[in-house]
């Protein structure tokens, strides 16, 4: 009797287990959730490749439209510098004489006017400069290479096509006739484009550098410097080592963390009304330019530093204090040379950013445009990101390549930089 | 010149004070150091402090007001014909006077008492500095003197030093304050002299936007036009447009990041992420009108859309693409601070991991989730180099992502850009549009902390 019920009761859990987990209904329940599982997942790895797919995107874009601005088509004449044209400083009609010679199918007026715009409008300069450093060569008749127009560089690199109408192509027949005759007799070449790294701002693409910007970037970045980093990590050190806890403490932490996340445009209308309004600093000078992003980065060092002080374990604060170093003895002596690697790190996060930066600068008038090299801090000046702006609205396809050219160089300099970052975070990096 | 002949001969009293102290101090107890209250080195900071901060504190003084005290003198010697006037001719008599002292050529005839003027304060400048230059010297070296005689065993050097780098120390952690309010008080002034010309009401929620001013009070829309909601629009449209690409994508990373990559692949992604982020803005830009624009209207137009060569939707996506990092890290963070012990409870109860994140770790993290949204969308607000490169200039109100549109950080980088006369509406404009960018970012980012310091240790 008893058997018979435990035999039928084993016989119905049998019943009931297979019914509950392995019916249709649950197996199919379980491929839909294993199912959506796997959906999650794709999502996810989707997300990631997407963000990955973007960066390649954006450099693909900008090494691709960039690489060709290192280099520069010049054109070889043979010109003759004869005495009485030197000393008129005719060197134009120098410069024109020698190419008209290197295309003796030229003759007539017009073919002549078009060659006239083969060559760059600095050509006459550069012929100027080489014989003001030289004055023996005058009488004699020299080999130089002078740039190329801007329009035949973009030619030469293949940007303007010889397949289009005429009418819609930037270069006439005559000029590519005549740019053909010249590469037949090796009259063309292409060489690195030094004028890119030696050269300000200018009008015509084929003289545009970005020296001037890079000066005008370093000295900005050395007034920032100068004023954020001892500020701030004087800041950061006064609230994480003696700061009482109160509410005027409470308000400066609340001040700095709400800093850090104004937009930077408004940084630029503050140097606006107040560096330029009230204090009537210059502008475009990169003495304001720095006051304006050593108030935006300060927030930034500030917070990092207050992180590296706080790394630094409290037995060493209180060694310090039992052998009879004085509050400030124990920050100077022992916890800041501690902490100072993470402070590093912090600091050149924080000027990498301020390299970036453009909407302050553009806020007190470092937009203007500026042919000399910058010499001192009240010297008008621009800076890499704002010549990255300005290039990027100018309409020439040439401009358009030595932008991404200009943004290759301020990308490099910002891989530098965190790239020392980094290898002083690996260096330094100590677990207590 | 003689500024930094000053700062020169500052540095280099400094530091004969520091020596001139330490050696008095060792001198004083006839080398028996123990004697000292205070370590040599105490006692020659002393000096050095009592030498270079006084002139310097001088020297900050003098560099705040000469301009503005020179000014004054100059003016109070104008005969009152040239004086009398309204605070606006005086604001151009001030600026002739500045631009013939700089040889700066004003293209006009100047007046020969303003050219008279114009040498006087030339003269009074450098009167000024060299003045400067030796009362700042006369300061240092009496401090010098001054704090070398007090050296004594007994002087409690330490004490006064750290005291001073106490203060100095105060003050540094006062800068952030003062930027602060220096931020609210230029952009009220400004915009408060703005707001007396245009009604607040009308700025605020007006739809037309066309700040132009006219050059003469009868040409037609003479006045210009300043209802900023098609602005406060098109920020809405490519800030929806940015959040739309990054909340789910940075999300959505940050959750693979933390739950479901290999540590070697994690290695990998987040670099890519911080080389996202580490990218200038203006590059940004460049790529959204040079790359990504083009790229939307030319696929629009195979689609048959009309799409404007300057479209929100190039400017947003891009805008999307730049804040991924900030959304995922942020994220990264906050799903990272969920404990463990929830997760395992979930496993325990048979749930799979996708099941796990989406009930019970995302729950969890939500507010800090929210927090980092609050603040992405702040930033996305406030970016400047993007949209002006890639959104256009025309105010448009509409919901279309495919116009071009304009926003608020556009408007005060275009309004503020170039020459501009500095009293117009026009230019005024552009620190109401500042103030109402600020308020709204500064309530974003306030509530976001608060969000986040709220929630931060609900586990712990």
């Amino acid at each position: 009797m008893t058997d018979l019920v435990e035999q039928d009761t084993r016989a119905m859990s049998v019943a009931v287990t297979k019914s509950r987990y392995q019916s249709e209904e649950f197996s199919a329940r379980l491929r839909r959730r294993y199912a959506a599982e796997r959906r999650f997942r794709i999502a996810g790895m989707v997300a990631v490749g997407i963000a990955s797919l973007m960066l390649v995107v954006l450099l693909g874009s900008i090494v691709s439209k960039g690489y060709t601005a290192f280099w520069q088509a010049q054109i070889r004449l043979e010109v003759t510098l004869d005495k009485q044209q030197v000393e008129e400083r005719n060197y134009t009609a120098l410069v024109r004489q020698a190419l008209y010679a290197q295309v003796p199918a030229a003759t007539d007026r017009a073919t002549r006017r078009s060659l006239n715009d083969l060559l760059s409008s600095g050509a006459p300069y550069e012929l100027e400069a080489m014989v003001n450093a030289n004055p023996s060569l005058i009488g004699t008749t020299q080999t130089v290479w002078v740039r190329a127009d801007d329009e035949i560089d973009q030619f030469m690199k293949g940007f303007i096509r010889r397949d289009v109408p005429e009418s819609e192509r930037r270069l006439n027949d005559v000029k590519i006739a005549a740019i053909d005759a010249l590469v037949a007799n090796g009259s063309i070449r292409s060489s690195f484009n030094t004028t890119l790294f030696t050269a300000g701002d200018s009008r015509e693409p084929e003289q545009a550098g970005i020296l001037g910007a890079v000066v005008g970037s370093a000295l900005t970045l050395v007034v920032t410097m100068l004023l954020s980093v001892p500020i701030g990590i004087a800041a950061a050190v006064y609230l994480e080592e003696f700061a009482p806890k109160n509410r005027w403490t409470d308000l400066i932490e609340v001040n700095i963390n709400n800093l850090a996340a104004v937009p930077s445009i408004i940084f630029g209308l503050l140097g606006l009304a107040v560096f330029l309004g009230f204090f009537g600093l210059p502008r475009s000078a990169p003495l304001v330019g720095g006051l304006v992003m050593a108030l935006m980065t300060l927030p930034v060092i500030i917070i990092a530093s207050r992180v590296a002080l706080k790394a630094v374990p409290p037995s060493i604060r209180e060694a310090a204090l039992g052998v009879g170093a004085s509050p400030l003895q124990t920050v100077t002596h022992h916890v800041l040379p501690l902490a100072l690697p993470g402070i590093l790190t912090g600091t050149i996060i924080g000027m990498a950013r301020a390299l970036g930066e453009t909407a302050p600068l553009l806020m007190i008038g470092m937009v203007a445009f500026i042919v000399d090299i910058p010499g001192g801090l009240t010297d008008s000046a621009t800076a890499i990101p704002v010549q990255i702006y300005m290039w990027a609205d100018s309409p020439e396809r040439a401009f358009t390549e030595r932008t991404s050219a200009a943004i290759l160089i301020l990308l490099a300099f910002l891989i530098l930089m965190n790239g020392l970052a980094v290898f002083l975070r690996k260096k330094f990096e100590r677990r207590w | 010149m003689q500024l930094t002949v000053l700062l020169i001969i500052l540095a280099l009293l400094t530091v004969i004070g520091y020596q001139m102290g330490r050696s008095r101090a060792v001198a004083s107890v006839g080398g028996r150091i123990v004697e000292l209250h205070s370590v040599p080195s105490y006692h020659g900071f002393y000096v050095a402090l009592w030498a270079g901060l006084p002139a310097l504190l001088l020297f900050a003084f003098w560099g705040a007001s000469e301009g503005w005290l020179v000014m004054q003198m100059v003016l109070s010697g104008l005969p009152d014909r040239l004086v009398n006037g309204d605070a606006q001719s005086l604001g151009l008599l001030r600026a002739d006077i500045l631009n013939l002292a700089h040889g700066v050529a004003t293209g006009r005839e100047p007046d020969p008492e303003v050219v008279a003027a114009a040498e006087r304060y030339l003269r009074l400048h450098a009167l000024g500095d060299w003045s400067l230059l030796v009362i700042g010297c006369c300061i240092a070296i009496g401090g010098l003197l001054y704090a070398r005689g007090r050296i004594d065993p007994d002087l409690r050097a330490r004490n006064r030093v750290e005291r001073t780098v106490n203060i100095a120390l105060v003050i540094c952690s006062l800068v952030a304050i003062l930027t602060t309010i220096g931020i609210v008080l230029s952009l009220l002034f400004e915009a408060i002299r703005f707001f007396a010309v245009v009604n607040p009401l009308d700025f605020l929620f007006g739809t037309h936007w066309s700040p132009q001013m006219a050059m003469r009070a009868d040409q037609v829309g003479s006045s210009g036009s300043f209802g900023a909601i098609p602005l406060f629009a098109g920020t809405l449209l490519i800030t929806g447009i940015a959040m739309a690409v990054a909340v789910p994508v940075g999300l959505m990373a940050a959750i693979f990041m933390s739950e479901y990559a290999s540590p070697g692949l994690r290695t990998w992604l987040k670099p890519i992420l911080e080389v996202l982020a580490g990218i200038p803005t203006v590059v940004y830009g460049f790529f959204a009108a040079l790359t990504m624009a083009p790229f939307v209207r030319d696929l629009g137009n195979s689609l048959g859309l009309s799409v404007s060569s300057e479209s929100a939707l190039a400017a947003g996506f891009v805008m999307g693409v730049m804040i991924i990092p900030f959304v995922s890290s942020l994220s990264d963070d906050v799903i990272n601070a969920v404990p463990q012990s929830l997760r395992d409870g979930s496993y325990g109860l048979g749930a799979t991991k996708s099941e796990t994140i989406r009930l019970v770790v995302l729950p969890a993290a939500l507010p800090g989730i929210v927090a980092a949204i609050m603040l992405a969308v702040s930033r996305a607000i406030g970016e400047t180099m993007i949209v002006t490169m890639a959104a256009g200039l025309t105010a448009n109100l509409t919901a279309n992502p495919l116009d071009a549109v304009t926003t608020v950080t556009t408007q005060i980088a275009t309004l503020l850009v170039g020459d501009q006369e500095f009293d117009s509406p026009k230019t005024l404009s552009a620190f109401g549009l500042g103030l109402v960018l600020f308020v709204v970012t500064l309530t974003l980012n306030m509530v976001a902390l608060r969000v986040v310091q709220k929630y931060r240790e609900k586990y712990d």
